[in-house]
């Protein structure tokens, strides 16, 4: 997983509310047997729609979602991140996540901010202004930068670390190699073992 | 935990699997002894480890077979189904370039997950058992620590053959008493859920204990723990004993030699301690247990087979009542209805809750030399390729046919419908397996949970029944008879 610290990119904003998982990828794509090339797959059930925000030519290689209250409630579905990863998105935003979902996105490197249901307006009255702009998210400062509107965002300090060092879970546990090594070397021998196949 | 009281089983196996212990809140490293694989949630697990250019790191602790969407007819021919043929395809392939050892289709050893690991000899006491199946529980059987997990956690366990887990609670489960011909392990646990509902376990490791589950053989107990999922519990446990013992001593992959003393050894120390402290407490009264049988849909609900559908209006939570509304709506029934009067059109003997040697030998005793009713289609499923050939040679086989029964080949079949064997919408099916949810054996199906004894004896007369509805009671063979020959594989 790669390290996250400064994104900065096209945002795109979305403009709706209770985004669950099943709208940011349904069910039927769950039948792949890949971990990568979910993009066709996300808001699938809106892509149809011209006028829809990704559709749109200004946010072409969006890499910042602003996404209204409650996104990514709904079924635990790890697709959903990373469906949003695959597409392009290093970050989302939104003033309430759902609780998987935000944990989910720790640990697959996929940054979901958030911040205060006022700052996700302003921001979206910025890129309304000025529609394919710029915007910052600073995982050091904490902090949504979009022209001049510099707004604070909330991440919980163990998640922030992880991100910064670009820890998965499996990077994390591999810390302890030494340990697991020497817990290894004490395995009693009469414990299973399928190989050699008897 | 405190230093001075004992320490239950689970805990004992808990702190022998730590690799590093977690501080100020952060979760134990546990280490893993096993792990077992199938093809449905392996896929991204390992496409995860070839994205970040991992290895298996002990692919001699890890084993695979193909059950969920194995066809149980024409097993030589392509799967039909292309979600199916891909990711059976995408684990032989995995398991190929990632160095795991896997038992396909038509292979000697290939079965439900659940039945191969014990009957190789791989699940043993005091170990870790791990898979990306709920049913994981059932290795619990044996003194294992044994739980379900994600996806991602197997592709965790691959890459490090270890968890980071956050200890679970301890529940106890006494089940005293003797039970009574013709109840058995799955009446058992089919009461104990009703009892805690199927969220009371949540949380826990249960373990199971009291002269009841003693008593049970090897398979019995697999039942009982196989199913502690569905009273929401991480896992279930039965401590080892000389029953233990028997049933794994020269199976394939069982310790031998001095090994097998060092660990018998160690196995015994596995008992709870007289004064550990269990964090909750469950007393079950085995003498007074009838044959019991779901009417709704979740395992839960449930009664005894004597009993009648119960009355949404006498339940007082409203929740509940509101739950058993809408299940009797689905289940097509009336309240009050005896459940014995409640007529089927299939019979399901098979998953990884029953479909063991011992529970074909179960099902075989109540119908041989009989016939099945007219309008029920009856398919016995074995839960591994092994229990299939032992089984034949014991002439199961034959007495299936004859009886108008269909035999089938190995795996999960319509435990959960992924491959052709589903009910059709509206179809009343008796099940030997472990859920009873809306749609799991095919959609607008409707599944009534049942022993292997009631499903033998609802084949025969066509309406829910224990044997001693028949008209001639059969011989029921003792708990040992049914055991003693457990096939130990070469
Ligand atoms: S038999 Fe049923 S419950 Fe058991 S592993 Fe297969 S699908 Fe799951």
């Amino acid at each position: 997983m790669e390290a996250v610290s400064v994104i900065t990119g096209i945002a795109a904003p979305l403009k709706r509310s209770n985004v669950d998982t099943d709208q940011i990828i349904p069910a039927v794509f769950l039948k792949r047997v890949t971990k990568t090339g979910f993009e066709d797959a996300l808001f699938s059930g809106w892509r149809q729609d011209p006028e829809f925000v990704l559709n749109q030519p200004a946010f072409a290689g969006a890499k910042v979602l602003v996404a209204g209250p409650d996104f990514g409630t709904g079924s635990s579905r790890e697709h959903a991140v990373w469906a949003l990863r695959d597409y392009g998105f290093a970050a989302v935003l939104s003033s309430r996540f759902g609780d998987i979902f935000r944990g989910n996105s720790g640990k697959q490197g996929l940054l979901a901010a958030q911040l205060t249901e006022a700052d996700i307006e302003s921001i979206w009255a910025a890129i309304d202004a000025e529609p394919g702009r710029e915007i910052t998210v600073d995982l050091l400062s904490k902090t949504v930068s979009v022209g001049s509107l510099t707004v604070p965002f909330d991440i919980d300090d163990y998640t922030r670390w992880r991100l910064l060092e670009g820890l998965d879970d499996i990077g994390l546990t591999l810390r302890s190699e030494a340990e697991i090594t020497d817990f290894e070397s004490r395995r009693q021998s009469w414990r299973p073992k399928t190989l050699p196949v008897k | 935990m405190s230093e001075t009281r004992g320490l239950t089983l689970a805990e004992k196996v808990w702190n022998d699997h730590l690799v590093v212990k977690g501080e100020d809140g952060a979760p134990d490293l546990l280490y893993i002894d096993l792990h077992l694989v199938h093809e449905v949630t392996s896929p991204q697990a390992f496409d995860g480890l070839r994205q970040a250019g991992r290895p298996v790191r002990r692919p001699d602790l890890t084993i695979a077979t193909e059950d969920h969407n194995t066809p149980t007819l024409g097993i030589n021919k392509p799967i039909a189904d292309l979600t199916s043929r891909t990711q059976i395809d995408t684990l032989r392939g995995n398991a190929k370039e990632f160095g795991v050892r896997l038992h396909s289709l038509g292979d000697v050893e290939q079965g439900i997950v659940h039945v191969v690991g014990p009957q190789l000899g791989l699940t043993m006491p005091g170990i870790t058992v791990v898979c990306g199946d709920s049913h994981t529980s059932t290795h619990g059987a044996f003194g294992a620590m044994a739980f379900g997990i994600g996806t991602s956690e197997v592709e965790h366990v691959l890459a490090t053959q270890t968890l980071p887990l956050k200890a679970f609670k301890t529940m106890a489960i006494t089940v005293e008493g003797a039970l009574r011909p013709g109840v058995t392990a799955k009446d058992i646990i089919l009461a104990v859920i009703a009892k805690i509902g199927t969220g009371g376990g949540q949380g826990y490791v249960l373990e199971y204990r009291g002269s009841a589950i003693r008593s049970l053989s090897m398979e019995g107990r697999m039942t009982v723990c196989n199913m502690s999922i569905e009273a929401g519990a991480r896992a279930g446990m039965v401590a080892p004993d000389q029953i233990t013992y028997d049933y794994l001593e020269g199976r394939p992959h069982a310790p031998a030699g001095a090994d097998w003393d060092d660990a018998v050894a160690y196995w015994n120390t596995l008992q709870t301690d007289d004064d550990a402290v269990f964090d909750a407490e469950v007393f079950l009264d085995a003498d007074t247990l009838e044959p019991f049988v779901t009417w709704g849909t979740n395992p839960g609900q449930g009664v005894s087979l004597s009993e009648n559908v119960p009355d949404p209006s006498t339940i007082i939570d409203a929740n509940d009542r509101a739950n058993a509304e809408r299940a009797l709506e689905y289940m097509a029934l009336t309240a009050n209805t005896p459940m014995k009067e409640i007529a089927v059109d299939a019979v399901f003997m098979g998953s990884c809750t029953n479909s063991r040697i011992e529970d074909l030998r179960a099902f075989a005793s109540v119908i041989k030399g009989q016939k099945k009713a007219d309008n029920v289609r009856v398919m016995v499923v074995p839960g591994s390729a092994r229990v299939r050939i032992e089984a034949e040679a014991e002439g199961i086989d034959k007495i299936v046919e004859e009886f108008g029964a269909e035999w089938r080949f190995a795996g999960c079949s319509m435990c959960l419908g992924m491959n052709p064997d589903q009910l059709a919408p509206g179809e009343r099916c008796a099940s030997t397996s472990n859920r009873n949810f809306e749609g799991r054996q095919g959609k607008g199906g409707r599944t009534h949970l049942v022993s292997p004894l009631v499903a033998a004896a609802t084949a025969i007369r066509g309406t829910l029944s224990s044997p001693w509805d028949l008209e001639q009671a059969p011989e029921l063979a003792t708990t040992d008879e049914l055991a003693t020959t457990a096939p130990k594989a070469v």
